[in-house]
């Protein structure tokens, strides 16, 4: 039987998400019989390509997140978002409550270890969004799995249902949003 | 005419970035770039919320080593009430970090790095990963699998969560540890110390092959910078700041963290959204400094645990003077760290006293600032709080572990490339070198980009006019 391919991306968030993939531990032995990872921040595929699942972490806070979505969503059959950020908008939206400029400021020339500190503006590095979104408002998402992170358990039950051909619907105890 | 390569996006590091390379006419490397590519400002929106809320919040930028930003908060919100946490809390605080320490070099060494080191950095990029060391060295990726297991089901056991855990608060810690819990995590220990040390002997089997390589991949001169304990021995939950040159001479010694200021500062370079920390009395780019594994044993003077102090001497015949340069040593120190770091929950969790109840404190005192420090897997982080009568934040300034070694990543880049691009040629095994030059470093960009941040591989070609002239992605 051919794998499942399945394809990750990481947008504004900690990286927890995956991690919290990496700790279903021993599960992930038997996984990989099953399904084919192909781009993802831990393999060195650098470009997406058809996959049947897209699974994406963190919410949309630049032009690169964007961009980095739009591709994914357009190779994938369905969408997955893992994690508070990606689901809602997360901790990362916090940002939202001042402009964007205070908040460039502050890091780049106000913090008090920083000498004759200016705002990076290359063409080089991508450019913060106005407002930082949850995925489903650039995109359609299929299926949500939240938490901060959700548990290694979440994670491996919507993919274990994915493979078996249903829509995950995560059992209560499994739904946090700590 | 001027080219430069692109490689983006950096991959099987911990976040986003991209690296250029710029050739000159004869297309040998004139300058390299490592960009950070995200920016997130939690030095901003952290502003207006309680100071009891930041360990849970701050640790939050970074999911692969929460817990030390959950213990740098913690430790500054214990200043700000001007108190000693009791002996239990710091034991079970330093529970926590050793076994973050364990998952997350561990994390680094089997599921990021190894497949360069086992398979070879020009081994076909699909297959340079985790999925397939498991289907082609099932035994070693089992190794990693169980250290890391280790490692986040103490974090779990104390903090209810393997990513993200609650434990401590200003003042101590939320929760005791039962004798039984004590117990499970005692009796894996051994086995611990044992897949540690089968880590070791891959990383010396590897030098052992490639001693070339070894010695020479991305080898510079730089300071160090890290914690000590009183008697200049590794330290990674408290301690004092210690910083040598590349001859191993003392720079600075038993700097107390909350002057961090009066030796450290950074600067903006406009490519990228992540600073560049220096040591103010030499200015930049004189004053770099290298931190993490390789840093913090080319400062330190001995190791406190039998196993990893052996492990340490070898270590230290490494370099002159003790002081081990080259970047791909990272991969060793990092492993005798984690030695030392299941040995140290060994003893931790020998002493009674780990299972005592008296775990906080209170106060009605409440200072208006205060500095909390520890070495994060990668390296020493600071946060600064200010808040005002009330506890509200009114300020914060962070600088995160990858942070300072953001320059000496620059410079690997421009090493390795130096030596691997001639007459404008390239291959694909010199880009990944490239990026296993980056990952030495084990860069956590979701740490850096606390401020924003990610990491991507393209190759641009560019003129000396700024023209992209080609562009080369490795796909």
């Amino acid at each position: 039987m051919a794998k499942t391919k399945i394809a990750t991306a990481w947008l504004a968030g900690c990286a927890g998400c995956h991690m919290s993939f990496l700790d279903i531990d021993e599960a992930i032995i038997e996984l990989a019989n099953l399904v084919e990872i192909t781009t993802s921040p831990i393999t060195d595929l650098k470009e997406f390509s058809p996959v049947d699942v897209g699974i994406v972490e963190g919410a949309v806070a630049n032009t690169d997140n964007e961009e980095a979505l739009k591709k994914l969503r357009a190779n994938c059959k369905i969408l997955m978002a893992w994690g508070d950020c990606a689901c809602f908008g997360g901790i990362v939206t916090m940002r939202n409550l001042f402009p964007k400029e205070e908040v460039l400021r502050r890091g780049f020339v106000e913090t008090e270890s920083t000498l004759k500190g200016s705002v990076p503006s290359s063409e080089e590095i991508p450019k913060l969004l106005e407002q930082v979104r949850p995925v489903n408002q650039v995109v359609k998402v299929d299926c949500y799995v939240p938490g901060c992170p959700p548990s290694s358990k979440a994670i491996h039950y919507a993919l274990s249902e994915l493979l078996q051909g249903r829509i995950p619907v995560l059992p209560s105890e499994m739904m946090r949003f700590d | 005419m001027t080219r430069k390569i692109v490689i983006e996006p950096v991959s099987r590091i911990e976040g986003h970035g991209k690296v250029t390379i710029h050739l000159d006419d004869e297309g040998n490397v004139a300058e390299a770039r490592f960009h950070v590519t995200e920016f997130r400002g939690f030095e901003k929106f952290c502003e207006g919320r309680l100071f009891w809320e930041m360990p849970v919040i701050t640790s939050r930028i970074c999911g692969i080593c929460p817990v030390s930003h959950h213990l740098a908060s913690a430790k500054a919100g214990d200043a700000l009430l001007g108190v000693e946490i009791p002996p239990t809390a710091k034991m079970l605080r330093q529970l926590m970090h050793m076994a973050q320490i364990v998952q997350s070099h561990s994390l680094h060494f089997f599921y990021l790095a190894s497949p360069d080191l086992l398979f070879g950095m020009d081994a076909e990029p699909a297959k340079r990963n985790i999925m397939a060391l498991i289907a082609e060295k099932p035994e070693i990726a089992k190794k990693g699998v169980g250290l890391r297991k280790f490692g986040q089901e103490i974090l779990e056991t104390l903090g209810d969560k393997k990513v993200h855990p609650n434990a401590a608060i200003p003042g101590g810690m939320n929760k005791a540890l039962s004798p039984d819990e004590r117990e499970k995590i005692l009796q894996q220990v051994d086995g611990v110390i044992a897949a540690v040390q089968f880590a070791l002997d891959l990383i010396k089997d590897y030098y052992a092959q490639h001693t070339g390589e070894a010695a020479s991949f991305a080898s510079f001169a730089s300071g160090y910078l890290g914690l000590i304990d009183d008697e200049g021995n590794l330290e990674l939950y408290d301690g004092k700041l210690r910083l040598r040159d590349d001859n191993g001479v003392i720079l600075e010694d038993k700097v107390d963290p909350k002057d961090y200021l009066s030796i450290i500062e950074e600067m903006v370079e406009d490519w990228t959204y992540l600073k560049f920390p220096y040591y103010k009395k030499r200015g930049y780019p004189r004053g770099i400094y290298r931190v993490g594994p390789l840093g913090r044993l080319n400062i330190a003077d001995g190791i406190t645990t039998p196993l990893a102090n052996e492990e340490f001497k070898n270590f230290k015949q490494l370099g002159d003077n003790g002081m081990v340069q080259g970047s791909l040593y990272y991969h060793y120190a990092r492993m005798i760290e984690a030695l030392y770091a299941a040995e140290k929950i060994k003893s931790l969790l020998e002493d009674d006293l780990i299972c005592s109840t008296e775990i906080r404190v209170t106060s009605t005192k409440l200072n208006e600032e205060a500095i909390g420090v520890v070495e994060a897997p990668r390296g020493t982080l600071f946060h600064h709080y200010w808040i005002d009568p009330s506890g509200m934040i009114r300020k914060v300034n962070l600088i995160v572990a990858t942070g300072h070694n953001n320059a000496a990543m620059n410079r690997s880049v421009y090493e390795v490339a130096k030596g691997f691009i001639k007459d404008g040629k390239l291959t694909e095994g010199m880009l990944n070198r490239v990026e296993a030059a980056i990952r030495c470093y084990d860069p956590c960009l979701s740490c850096s980009t606390h401020a924003l941040g990610q990491m991507p591989l393209v190759i641009q070609l560019v003129s000396a006019k700024g023209e992209v002239i080609g562009e080369i992605r490795a796909n």
